[in-house]
This record gives C-alpha cells, structure tokens and sequence, in this order.
C-alpha cells in the first residue's frame, strides 16, 4: 500500500493551480511550513500574504480579497482556522457566499502531541452549520489534488481538513472526481461503512478482516460532507443490511449527524452505528496510532460495529 | 464648484441623508439614530463628491470602495445610495421588515451599492484591507475607505488589521473613525477606553490626522491629505456628535438603538426642515 503526505499534495497543488491562475492568492497564519503552503510563497512571493499569528484578519482580509475577483485560500491548523476565525468565516465570507478557501491543516488528532488545544474534533460541525459552505474531508494525497483543483472552480465558501499524516493512497489516479459526490472505495454485499479522512484506511482494513470471516464489506469515501450526496447514499443503503459512519470527529455533527439526518428525512429505514470520537476533548499522545485507539477510531471498533449490526440482523 | 459653494452642497446633502434616517426610523421603531447621524457629513462627503462611483454599473471595477465597519449605522448609507439612484428612494420605508433589500445590517447580496456584509464588529478594517492589497496586485488606482465606531475599537481585530496594514504599506486604505464618544450602552470612556487615540494609531505605523467630523471643510481637506500620503495608510480621527442634528438625541446613549416618540419625530422633523429651507427650499 503506498503511504503519501497529503499536505505536501496540498502545498504542491496550490502552486499548479497558482501557476494556472493568477487570481489565486494565498493567506497564512505562521504555519506556512505545517501547512505546506510556503511552497506557494517560494513559487508566488508577491500573491503570498503572511498575515502573523492573528486568523481572524486572516480570514475578514480574505473577504476582502475575494471581493475585488481573488480565490483567496487561508491557512492554519483547522482548530484555529475554523474555531478561531468563526465569527469572521460566518459573517465576511459565507453570508455573501464569497469564494474563500479555508484550509484547516493538522486537523482532527493527526496533530497527536499537541493535545486538546491543537487537536480539531469539532471544525466539520463549525464549518457544516454555515449556510453556504462547502464542507471537504480527503481521504489521501491523491483526492487531496484533485480536490484543490476542483476547489478553484467551485462557486462560495469551502472548507476543507487535511491530515498532517502520511496515509495510504485508495483513490485511482485517473479517478474523475468532483465535489459532491461519494466513491466507492471496496465493494461489498452485507455491510456498508460510510467513512472519511483517516477513517478510510480504518474501514479497509476492517474489511480484509470480516472478509476471511465470510463477511463482505462496502466501504464507501464521503469527502465531500456538505453538499452531503443524498441521492448517492439513499441509493447505496439500499442494498446493505446495515451501514457503519466512521469519521475523525465528534459525534456531534459531522458525518454521522450528516448521514442519519438524510436518512431519517428520507424515511430509510437501514441499521445504523457510528464510529466517531464521544463528546470529549483531545488529549496528548506519542504517536497517531495510540491516539486513534485512545478514542476508539480503530479498524477493531468498525469490525465491532460491523458484528453488532449482523446480529441485529438475523 | 467653488468651494463654499461645495461645503454648502454637501451640508444640505448631510441634512437630507438625516431626513431620511428619521423617516426610515419614523415613530416607534428602533433604528440606530445616533452613530448614523454622527457621521452623516463623512458620509455626505463621500458619496455626493469624493469618491469615484457609478450608480449605473455599482460593479464598474475601477469605482473606489466604501465600507461600514460599523454596520449598524446603515440607515446613512441607505439614504445615501437612494439619493444617487443605487435604488428607488421608495425602498428606504421598507428598511428592516420581510423581504426588503434594506437589511439591518449591510448586505451586499441585497442592496446594491453595499460592497460587503458588515455588522459585526471589528470586521471592516480588515475587509477593506483585503480589497486594498488585491486591488493594488491588480494595478488598480481605486482607493478603500472604510468608516470605525469608537466604541467598535474594543475589538482587537480592528488592531491586527491595523498591523497588518501597515506591515504591507498599503497607502490606498483610509479608515475614518466616527469617534462619537458613545456606544451602545453608554460613553466608551467608562466602557472601555480606547483613548489616547492618536498615538495608538501612530504606534502601529499609520498617518493619523484629527479633524471635527462635522465640518465637510476639514473633511476635505483630510482626504485630500490622506491621498498625498505614500508608503503607509491614514486614519482619520473624526471628532463628531452621536445623534447629530436631532436636538433631543445629541450625546445620549438611549438613542444609539432607540424608537422615537410622535413628539420627537416631529421635533426632529421640524429642526431638519427648518434648516434644509435655510440652505435650499425645494430641495424636498
């Protein structure tokens, strides 16, 4: 399985479509090294903005930006650029549906040693109660370009989280991707895991287990969590007996909440569980693996998940 | 226009964008009086002589930028893009209620002429810096100017706007603060003082100029001043009158969201018409 940086995709593809587009501009808090968007600074010094420890200009100047014809994408670790900067993505950027880019880097607990301060569990249901918004949640390096790219064309507000980890690449590279719509990662016949980001890989290797049991296992990449493909996902639960909802994030209002409330608006009736992080802080850890476990955002837990919803079943 | 000719000009502008603010907050609605009339004479200046505008194309690109940071004072820019044709005068009645173009607020998607969605505090600043710095990538001669409440500079976004601005020079942003000593629940001197205001402005690197904000004669002349300065932004630091023009309102906090009685409506109406019949009789 091949491992890749997804913000060094990220870094790298802002410079393409930077040299495709001159109206792309960048603006960043001091995390231009994290972020990757310092590639960008390297390529387009006079369309880089360093705008210091201070998001919540970073994000009203974007407004700004955008106002007189600029595609301002902003950066910063997605607890501060989603948290911090809030009230200004809310009222500068997403009442009048400006076209700014939030990057919201080291997101989820992907910034594991840092802890709660630095750890996002709650930036997609920030971004997500925002009129206007589009919300994006990659799963690997590859989605992450043609995300980007897709994200210069796309009208108003979008938000998306980015991985600080290396993690392994499921989307084909001739993939026709567009935002809005989901994919099928693996494809199965019992059970279907509708997951993001990290969460992806988790679900995959979930799979390859309940498979020697007999088990098959869809296994379906939601990146796009807003606009939430509706029509895609009443379609896809058709078939299963049972789907599982895995995402790095709170319970609380992302994917999850974004795929029961479809379906119970849609009246489909379909065998739910979640796999997400309880309504609880980050914490700090040594590594990204013993953090996953910590909250429970495991492969063991999707496998769990995936046997609770079988004996219901039958 | 000769000169006193133009001051004249602009003070009777200034009396019609207050007429129209009492007829939009009429009798018994609440409407922020006090900090629209306090800068009605900045904002009289701005539309009917400064700025180069287009009420025919409100998106021609080379049209200079006016913002609110301060967007509860909305009603003045209201009655001054009605008075330029932006929309029909008709509309100022139906600021505030369902379905009208006037928001509470400044809204761009809804009123043309607005160039941003502001209102909520501290905002402004750094919106206009944005459009200053991509209008100079651009090449563009267009000049940003955006007006501050005092009591607004409690909001320390205004200061990392202020740092930033002058961090990247920008010298096509002029911001005006409308230092009318009052906010919404009393004097900013015992809320939280945001004096000496001069030299804070100074310190974070910007060409401060003080002027009385009611005087279109010192208003002229500072952004004439401000358009002379290169290598950095200006703040005008503009001593005005909350509630300006409407005797019973003058320096009381009460009306900086507050509704009016018949009798002072009709006072007020009668003070303003006085004075427009001084200026020009059928200006009405």
């Amino acid at each position: 399985m091949r491992i890749e940086s997804l913000r060094e995709a990220y870094g790298k593809t802002l410079v393409e479509i930077g040299r495709r587009n001159k109206d792309v501009v960048v603006l960043e808090a001091d995390l231009g090294k994290s972020t990757r968007s310092c590639l960008f600074q390297e390529a387009y010094p006079d369309r880089y903005f360093e705008m210091g420890i201070a998001e919540q200009n970073m994000a009203s100047t974007a407004a700004g930006l955008a106002l007189v014809g600029k595609i301002p994408f902003i950066h910063s670790f997605a607890v501060f650029a989603a948290g911090r900067a809030y009230d200004q993505i809310r009222q500068a950027i997403s009442i009048p549906g400006l076209n700014v880019r939030i990057c919201g880097s080291s997101c989820g607990l992907s910034d594991f040693g840092d802890g709660s301060t630095h750890q996002a569990i709650d930036d997609v249901a920030l971004m997500r109660a925002i009129p206007n918004m589009t919300v994006l949640v990659p799963v690997d390096a590859v989605e992450v370009k043609k995300m980007v790219e897709a994200m210069v064309e796309c009208k108003g507000p979008v938000y998306i989280r980015i991985n600080r980890n290396d993690l392994p690449v499921y989307t084909p590279e001739d993939l026709e991707y567009s935002i809005g719509r989901m994919y099928t990662v693996r494809e199965g016949r019992d059970v279907v895991v509708f997951a993001n980001g990290v969460m992806v890989s988790k679900a995959m290797e979930a799979a390859e287990v309940l498979q020697e049991e007999g088990i098959s296992i869809e296994v379906v990449n939601v990146s796009t969590v807003k606009p939430l493909d509706v029509e895609g996902l009443v379609e896809k639960v058709r078939c299963f007996k049972g789907a599982v909802v895995a995402e790095e994030h709170s319970i609380i209002g992302g994917l999850c909440s974004a795929v029961a409330v479809a379906l119970e608006e849609r009246k489909v009736n379909i065998p739910l569980e979640f796999v997400a992080v309880e309504d609880k802080f980050g914490t700090s850890a040594s590594n990204y693996e013993d953090l996953l476990k910590h909250y429970g955002l495991t492969s063991e837990s999707i496998y769990n998940k995936v046997k609770n919803l079988l004996r219901e079943a039958f | 226009m000769e000169s006193n000719e133009l001051i004249k000009y602009l003070e009777r502008k200034a009396l019609k964008l207050r007429y129209h603010i009492l007829e939009m907050i009429g009798v018994g609605k609440t409407g922020h009086l006090g900090g629209s009339s306090s800068c009605a004479e900045i904002v009289a200046t701005f539309y009917f002589y400064w700025m180069k505008l287009n009420p025919n194309n409100p998106n021609d690109p080379e049209r200079d930028r006016f913002l609110l940071s301060k967007g509860h004072a909305a009603l003045v820019q209201y009655a001054a893009l009605a008075e330029l044709g932006y929309f029909p005068v008709e509309e100022l009645k139906k600021v505030k209620t369902l379905g009208s173009m006037l928001q509470g607020h400044p809204d761009m998607k809804s009123t043309p002429g607005v160039e941003a969605n502001t209102g909520s505090l501290g905002q402004g600043l750094s919106i206009a810096l944005g459009m200053a710095l991509g209008l100079r990538l651009d090449g563009r001669g267009s000049r940003v100017y955006v007006i501050l409440g005092d009591g607004e500079l409690a909001e320390g976004q205004v200061w990392e706007a202020a740092m930033a601005a002058s961090h990247y020079k920008v010298d096509n942003l002029v911001a005006i603060v409308d230092k009318n000593g009052i906010q919404a629940t009393g004097p900013v001197e015992e809320r939280l003082s945001s004096d000496p205001l001069a030299p804070k402005w100074s310190a974070f690197g910007w060409h401060v100029i003080e002027i009385n904000g009611h005087s279109i004669e010192e208003i002229l002349n500072a952004l004439k001043e401000a358009d002379s300065i290169k290598g950095q932004p200006t703040v005008i630091i503009a001593h005005t009158i909350k509630g300006k023009g409407f005797s019973f309102a003058e320096n009381n906090a009460a009306f900086h969201n507050g509704a009016l009685t018949q009798e002072q409506y009709l006072i007020a109406k009668d003070e303003l018409e006085r004075l427009m019949q001084g200026g020009e009789r059928n200006e009405n």
